[in-house]
């Protein structure tokens, strides 16, 4: 196929259009019209000849328009002559559109524009809190209707989300836990060696498992696992209507769908951890005893010790409270998708993100909390 | 009645397409001709979508041929799909526009991975693809999720059209939409056929359309076309399932036979 051209023609101020002006020769014609041909200012008439162009669609027929309204621009006045009779229309259609001037975006000063992203980042904070806050409130109002009126908890769904996030999460919680007590107990043994002093590493790892790590390891796996579906979950409800459809029902949706995945993941996340926590015991006995020579009977006479049902408690205490942020943060992220799936992802990962940071800063308060009670 | 492949846009033959034991489309061969708007009109779960689907690529046929612009489609090699695929723009039954770009990015998306042109140029001719399905330019910076179900429509047609395709499908284009909003919507893509020289195929249930702009309808069945012709020639066919789709209550209303 040939050029595309837009030329000189043989009489003064005249133009000739040839070629192919398809879409397929974008670049050659992108050019042409950029160099508009220099008209000799004297001549007022411009005339377009565009009887050799050979086929045009959308794209040429709105370069061969821009190329009239730059010359127009320039107090000329283009006409176009030898239309062939199938353009007619398309032309007739692109000399219509862009026709208002697209809105200038005002241009920004860097400063100002860097203080409002922070100032607004802070005001979001609040709002964010907010958010959490009122699906705490929410949580609690539906569980208070539900104890008033146990019939009208949804003891299916609740059972379902328990085996889901319970008992399916089980092997991969208790193979991480199990991992992890290992690891501990390794480098344990090994720095403590150094100094005589590696059949302490059966306290540190008793007391490290069941108060903190056990919990705490737990806590951000189903943040990770479950919340993150949690938000999924209700994030393509919302997206879809399927939110707004139960509201015009008369039912409530904290009721139906948020309550029962919360009290799933309350009574979920302390089995959970206890088992989390028997599995790192466990790891970290069996490292103690193939790498650091330490037989069972010794590990579990050391352990018994060492650990008292304390260190159990402030370890088991927390778990549904951890459980009760994730379930809140993760279903009240999910409830703020809007229609994109953008939103969806950006939601999940913030439910995520969110619900680590609160179940962290959560543990750090029960830390001072139990120190101060002598836990 | 065998025509010149030239003057066909889209050519099936004895196309069989399945899934598991069951056979949705049976031997089914037919013909779109260059320039015209062809409606497809078949019983909820026919096999309508499935055969647009299988033309376009999306479900490999069984067996059968299938010709765009004359040339023999092999739905095996992708870098050939690809090049057919220029040939043609489908409008789908939701939209499917990108919902994390704003119309006007959706409107650009084919034409940035196709063509090499400036951004200035990608912003007119998007601006103009909007104004030419009826869209103003402050639409192209809602998100896909801020539209209207008309206005969704448009801007699935406008990217449908950002590249110039030869040929158009559309999958049950005025579904969805109200009496005046269709309406317009059909007006809209028959001056469209008319001024881009467009193919259009076009699934569809409304009887309103297939009065006012289709060329041909071709009635699906059993897993085959068992009428292809003009409005009037559907509306008398003698075929049972084609008679009760034409003369049932709500039909009888409208069709043309009735006037």
């Amino acid at each position: 196929m040939s050029d595309p051209t837009l030329s000189r023609g043989g009489i003064p101020a005249s133009l000739v259009a040839s070629g192919p002006w398809t879409a397929a020769q974008s670049v050659s014609l992108e050019r042409l019209a950029a160099a508009l041909p220099a008209i000799d200012a004297q001549k007022k008439n411009v005339v377009i000849d565009i009887s050799g162009v050979e086929h045009l669609d959308t794209l040429g027929a709105w370069l061969l328009e821009r190329v009239i309204r730059r010359y127009q621009l320039q107090d000329l006045k283009p006409t176009l002559v030898g239309v062939p009779e199938r353009f007619r229309g398309l032309l007739e259609k692109i000399h219509d559109v862009n026709r208002r001037p697209p809105i200038a975006q005002p241009e920004r000063n860097k400063l100002t524009a860097g203080l409002e992203r922070i100032g607004r980042a802070t005001a979001a904070l609040y709002t964010d809190f907010g958010y959490f806050l009122a699906m705490l409130g929410a949580i609690g109002a539906s569980l208070g209707g539900s104890v008033l009126r146990p019939r009208s908890l949804r003891a299916t769904s609740t059972v379902y989300h328990l085996y889901r996030v319970g008992w399916q999460a089980v092997p991969i919680v208790v193979l991480i836990t199990f991992l992890i007590g290992g690891i501990i107990a390794q480098q344990g043994i090994f720095h403590f060696r150094k100094f005589g002093a590696d059949a302490y590493v059966v306290d540190m790892v008793g007391i490290l498992v069941l108060r903190e790590i056990g919990v705490l390891i737990v806590s951000i796996m189903v943040a990770g696992r479950s919340g993150s579906a949690y938000t999924a979950e209700l994030g393509s409800m919302k997206m879809r209507e399927e939110i707004d459809a139960l509201r015009t029902m008369g039912r409530d949706p904290v009721s139906i769908l948020v309550l029962p995945r919360v009290i799933a993941l309350i009574c979920a996340l302390p089995i959970l951890t206890f088992l989390g926590s028997m599995a790192a015991l466990y790891g970290g006995g069996l490292v103690a005893w193939i790498y650091g020579g330490m037989s069972p009977d010794i590990f579990i006479a050391r352990l018994r010790e060492a650990v008292s049902v304390t260190h159990f408690e402030v370890g088991i205490i927390k778990a549904p409270f951890m459980a009760l942020v994730i379930g809140a943060v993760a279903c009240s992220e999910g409830f703020r998708v809007k229609g994109s799936a953008e939103s969806l992802g950006l939601q999940t990962t913030t439910s995520v993100v969110k619900s680590i940071f609160l179940v962290i800063v959560l543990d750090g308060l029960f830390a001072v909390f139990f120190a101060s009670i002598g836990m | 009645m065998q025509e010149p492949s030239q003057t066909l846009a889209i050519s099936v033959r004895d196309l069989s397409v399945g899934f598991g034991k069951k056979k949705v489309l049976d031997g089914l061969s037919l013909d779109v001709r260059r320039g015209e708007i062809l409606g497809l009109v078949g019983a909820s779960g026919g096999g309508k979508s499935v055969l647009l689907r299988t033309i376009i690529g999306l479900i490999p046929p069984r067996e059968g041929r299938i010709a765009i612009m004359g040339a023999e489609t092999d739905y095996g090699d992708s870098l050939a799909m690809q090049d057919i695929g220029r040939h043609w723009g489908i409008l789908f039954q939701q939209g499917a526009l990108f919902s994390s770009l704003t119309v006007q990015q959706n409107v650009q998306f084919p034409m940035r991975e196709n063509l090499e042109i400036s951004q200035t140029l990608l912003d007119e001719l998007a601006t103009a693809k909007l104004e030419m399905v009826g869209l103003s330019p402050d639409d192209g910076n809602k998100f896909p999720s801020e539209l209207s179900g008309g206005m969704t429509k448009r801007a699935a047609l406008a990217r449908a059209l950002a590249l110039d395709p030869e040929i158009v499908f559309l999958d049950e284009p005025t579904s969805g939409l109200d009496p005046i909003s269709a309406s317009d919507f059909d007006a809209l893509i028959s001056t469209l056929q008319q001024t881009l020289g467009l193919t259009v195929f076009m699934v569809t249930h409304d009887l309103d359309s297939l009065n006012t702009v289709c060329d041909r309808v071709a009635a699906l069945s059993d897993g085959k076309i068992v009428e292809v012709g003009p409005i009037e020639q559907l509306v008398s066919s003698q075929h049972p399932w084609v008679r009760s789709y034409f003369h049932n209550a709500r039909a009888r209303t409208r069709a043309p036979a009735s006037h």
